[in-house]
């Protein structure tokens, strides 16, 4: 039996003296698994998908992801941790507005220290699979709402991450856009990305996910392995 | 409590910002509260302590052969003296010190020396309606046998003996205090019972005098008149102006005047931009907030009312702490100054306690109240979206040009940060560029200082300097006759050079003659053998070379209207000769009554001119130790009734009191200058927390985050230096001639141009630095705040 990409043993998170967000969750995600938390307002997804990518600690229990406890990891040492092997998108883009997308996209690559002409290429490549290359020395304010989240999950793949966490991706988007980002995702899914997906989007989940958790209350109340949908996605202009 | 109220002290719970604003607050209200008291204090100190002793406008001494003590008293009613004091008896004695009972140590002299005559007068107390002096050490006379010295005025400590051979009986009188007139009225006071013991037939009368007009000399001329015609002719036998003495005592105190005023002018400036920027900067991060009250129904006038209210909270915190740190730190400052200005003990004036608070709160308030009503009337949807949605569009080449830069993305990053807040970034520039041209200023002041004082050093050249004792070796009785100084001096000097160490060395001899276009003797002081490595410090011409030439200070050409080039005549005892001013030289000694020359340029007074206080001057090898150079010349020396001693210069109390201000305000400013740094970038890192937390989330390391904040005031602060430091150089060469001018001295060039490029180069770089240390809390403040709590940070 081959490690898990993800471990989370026995997890609780607990913010002041509130009830926990998680409570005791275990969970393995594997490589190549395509994850979506589904749960409403407060069952602790956003804090499962914070304490995976190392922006928050737990209060309890530990967390594994490529072989590293996250959980025990420093600022510096999460920084570099997430560098190598995560990317994220978020709900509302959180795209620098002083960037180009360009440059944005370069930001991941440039922090890592990557060599300028290897990270350009990448970014070019990236924006041109995703469609958006044409925008490459726009700002983000002047472009879409389903634009600016393809030029989110340009940079969250910028360092070739072994996994793609996105919380609530389609949440900010009118359906057309919604539309264009599940798509991604399924395709990249289709590529071999391990992804782990917050949403209250059932659609992104039933044609994205190829399992499902459901969290009530931080803890776990379904997990559902199911087969990708039977339809065809793209990915930008490029297949 | 009302909604407002509520809102006011919520205002509290912006901990940073607040805290950040009563620091600064305090800071500015400190140093302005220092600067405004030690104006204050420094544009009229003589005038402080002169009040404060109710000094005598007239000091006028009476023959007692002529006048009797009744007539003298009665001259107060007929010259219409406001108040007077007197007549005290009074007398001009010589004071020897006294077998066994001076130590010394120090400056003292031995026992056995006799000093110039001091005037002593009997007076029953301290205190009265005119002249009350103050006691700085010891107490006053209380019975026969005690004498009280003027502080200042002579080498005593309490506990000294002296004795007063010329007097009845040669009696010896213990010090027993030490008390300061601001009049100085006198050098010593004893018992009257004392004075007549010391005076016996001699002597004569003192009588003081305030009157109420006394602004011109003109009109104490008329009162030194009146009182005159009071006594029989010729009965009043002197009588010195306060306006005199006023003169003389306030030229040190001009001499503090323009540097201070210039730290008073940068201090100001910075309180008025660190309020500014404070308060504006406090209004301008609430504007959300702003919107939030007036959508559940503020009005724009509470919501103006609750900011202004808001700004003044710690602003009135930071303004009380800081008028009494800034009473605190005047304490030490003013103890230099009172004792430079050779006046009582100074404080902070009142008024200034309260008048510059004021000021402060007044401005806080005024800044406030235009952004509080720029945001009370702001429409509450505008207002709402402030701070949800970014500014953007400014910076963006910036960013995109730095970008493009072989530099770590962390450091292009803070280094475009400054265009996309140019107004923000000015503030910063402008906080440390005034903190840059205080240091260059206080520095450069402190340099200029130094090199004054090493320069009025040379007045005593040389590692060691011998001299003939004054009086006979230790445990010697002194000699029957006195000794030819000739011959000694002969002795000293061959001693001199036969002592191994000796590199060269050469002597000075001093005679008081008269010199034409000066009122009264001027000090001549005579050079024999090779003194150019020994010369003064030249403001202007050269050093003599050559008998006949002479040189002179500053305020001996101002006194007689003369210039380097001139010719002068030095004469006494019916013998003259004429001499050229080759050098115009640095020297404050005896208010510029002083001549440089050769020793042969006095050959034409012939054998019969009495050199004194001969010393000589030695430049050792290099590598000798002068301490172990003394030891061993002086076991040559001491049979022969010479010494020698290390030559340490001297320390001018007047420079110490100048370099603890200016280091003080410099301080200050730099301080309030990380201050505002600080401020602002709190302001800038808390707005820019989301676009942290993004940074943070795509892997941007605690280090890296530093790096960023830190580099994005780099560009500010070099650019900061690099207007600073030129004004500063500027403003020190403005205020270093004013300084000399009220000092009665030209500044030689060579110190005011002590800006070299080992020095300005730190300089520049000292404004990165005051920017760096100002980024260091927001810095790490940024590297620290937890990744998830920066992306929910709307």
């Amino acid at each position: 039996m081959t490690a898990p990409l993800i471990q989370i043993s026995d997890v609780s998170k607990r913010y002041d003296d509130g009830p926990p967000a998680l409570d005791s969750l275990t969970l393995r995600i594997d490589t190549g698994e395509a994850v979506a938390v589904l749960g409403a307002s407060g069952s602790g997804k956003s804090t499962l998908l914070n304490l995976i990518a190392g922006l928050d600690r737990p209060t309890a229990g530990s967390v594994t992801v490529d072989g590293v406890r996250v959980d025990g990891l420093g600022e510096a040492a999460s920084a570099k941790y997430r560098r190598a092997r995560i990317g994220m998108v978020f709900q509302f883009f959180n795209l620098v507005d002083d960037l180009t997308v360009h440059d944005n996209v370069l930001l991941p690559a440039q922090l890592a220290g990557v060599p300028r002409s290897e990270a350009t290429a990448r970014a070019d490549e990236l924006l041109e699979r995703l469609g958006v290359r044409r925008h490459a020395k726009a700002f983000p304010g002047r472009l879409s709402g389903g634009e600016r989240q393809r030029v989110a999950v340009a940079r969250a793949l910028m360092n070739r991450p072994s996994l793609l966490l996105a919380d609530e991706p389609t949440g900010a988007l009118d359906t057309a856009s919604g539309r264009e980002v599940r798509d991604l995702l399924t395709a990249l899914h289709r590529e071999g990305q391990t992804l782990v997906l917050v949403t209250h989007d059932v659609t992104l989940a039933q044609e994205c996910a190829t399992r499902t958790l459901e969290l009530v209350d931080g803890r776990l109340s379904r997990d559902v392995r199911h087969g990708l949908a039977e339809k065809a996605s793209t990915v930008g202009g490029a297949r | 409590m009302s909604g407002v109220g509520r809102i006011v002290r919520a205002g509290g719970r912006r901990r940073v910002q607040s805290v950040v604003m009563a620091l600064t607050t305090c800071l500015a209200v400190s140093a302005s509260v220092l600067a405004a008291g030690l104006l204050v204090a420094s544009q009229a100190p003589f005038d402080k302590g002169f009040a404060k002793q109710q000094g005598a406008h007239l000091a006028a001494a009476f023959d007692a052969g002529l006048t009797t003590s009744y007539a003298v008293a009665a001259t107060a009613g007929a010259a219409g003296a406001t108040a007077s004091a007197g007549p005290f008896r009074a007398v001009s004695l010589r004071p020897t010190t006294a077998e066994g009972a001076n130590t010394g140590g120090g400056n003292r002299p031995p026992a056995g020396i006799t000093l110039p005559p001091a005037a002593l007068v009997g007076r029953a107390d301290a205190g009265g309606s005119v002249d009350r002096l103050d006691l700085t050490d010891g107490r006053w006379v209380a019975a026969t046998g005690e004498i009280v010295w003027a502080a200042g005025k002579g080498p005593f400590e309490v506990g000294d003996r002296l004795t007063f051979k010329d007097a009845p009986g040669s009696p010896t009188l213990t010090v027993v205090g030490l008390a300061r007139s601001v009049s100085g009225t006198a050098e010593a006071w004893t018992t009257p019972e004392q004075l007549a013991a010391l005076a016996g037939q001699a002597g004569g009368y003192q009588m003081l005098y305030r009157f109420a007009d006394v602004s011109t000399e003109a009109q104490l001329t008329a009162h030194r008149t009146a009182v005159a015609g009071a006594v029989p002719a010729d009965a009043m036998t002197g009588a010195i102006s306060y306006l005199t003495v006023k003169h003389t005592a306030e030229r040190t105190a001009a001499t503090f005047v323009p540097f201070v005023v210039a730290f008073g002018v940068l201090g100001l400036c910075m309180s008025v931009l660190i309020i500014g920027v404070v308060v504006s900067g406090s209004v301008g991060a609430a504007t959300r907030r702003i919107g939030i009250l007036k959508a559940v129904g503020f009005t724009p006038a509470q919501v103006t009312r609750a900011y202004v209210g808001q700004a003044l909270i710690p602003a009135v915190v930071g303004t009380v702490l800081g008028v009494v740190l800034g009473n605190v730190a005047a304490v030490p400052v003013l103890q230099d100054e009172s004792e430079a200005f050779d006046t009582a003990r100074m404080t902070i004036a009142p008024w200034v306690s309260v008048v510059v608070p004021i000021v402060a709160l007044v401005a806080v308030a005024v800044t406030a109240f235009f952004p509080a009503l720029r945001a009370g009337r702001l429409r509450t949807v505008a207002a709402l979206a402030v701070g949800r949605t970014p500014v953007a569009g400014r910076g963006r080449t910036a960013r995109r040009v730095l970008g493009r830069l072989p530099l770590p993305r962390p450091v292009s990053l803070g280094l475009a940060n400054p265009f996309t807040s140019p107004s923000r970034s000015a503030t910063i520039v402008a906080a440390v560029a005034l903190g840059a041209l205080g240091v260059t200023f206080g520095v450069g002041l402190a340099t200029s200082l130094a090199n004054i004082q090493e320069g009025l050093n040379r007045r005593s050249a040389g590692d060691v300097v011998a001299h003939t004792r004054m009086g006979p070796p230790p445990g010697q009785q002194p000699p029957s006759a006195p000794p030819d100084p000739a011959a000694a001096l002969a002795k000293l000097t061959a001693a001199v050079q036969a002592q191994p160490g000796t590199k060269r060395s050469f002597t000075t001899s001093e005679v008081e003659l008269s010199v034409s276009g000066l009122a009264g003797a001027a000090s001549v002081m005579t050079f024999d053998g090779d003194a150019s490595w020994g010369s003064y410090e030249i403001i202007s011409g050269k050093w003599f070379d050559a008998p006949d030439q002479i040189v002179v200070p500053t305020a001996f050409l101002r006194s007689t209207g003369l210039h380097v080039g001139d010719t002068a005549t030095l004469s006494d005892g019916g013998h003259s000769v004429k001499v050229r001013i080759v050098g115009e030289s640095l020297d404050l000694s005896e208010d510029g009554r002083v001549v440089v020359t050769d020793k042969a340029t006095l050959a034409a007074f012939g054998p019969g001119l009495q050199l004194e206080g001969a010393e000589v001057h030695i430049e050792l090898n290099d590598g000798v130790s002068a301490k172990s150079y003394v030891d061993e010349l002086n076991k040559v020396l001491e049979p022969l009734g010479g010494g020698a001693d290390v030559n340490v210069g001297e320390i001018s109390s007047t420079v110490v009191a100048m370099d603890t201000l200016a280091a003080t305000l410099t301080v200050m400013l730099v301080v309030v200058a990380g201050m505002g740094v600080l401020n602002t970038l709190v302001l800038d890192t808390r707005e820019r927390v989301h676009d942290l937390g993004v940074f943070k989330a795509l892997g941007m390391s605690p280090r890296q985050t530093v790096a960023m904040v830190l580099t994005s005031v780099a560009g500010t602060g070099l650019l900061a230096g690099a207007i600073g430091v030129p004004v500063g150089i500027l403003l020190h060469h403005a205020v270093l001639p004013a300084m000399g001018r009220a000092a009665g001295t030209g500044i030689p060039p060579g110190y005011i141009e002590v800006y070299g490029p080992l020095m300005v180069v730190p300089l520049v770089l000292g404004g990165l630095a005051i920017a760096g240390v100002g980024a260091l809390l927001p810095a790490g403040w940024a590297a620290r705040i937890r990744t998830a709590t920066a992306l929910r940070t709307e």
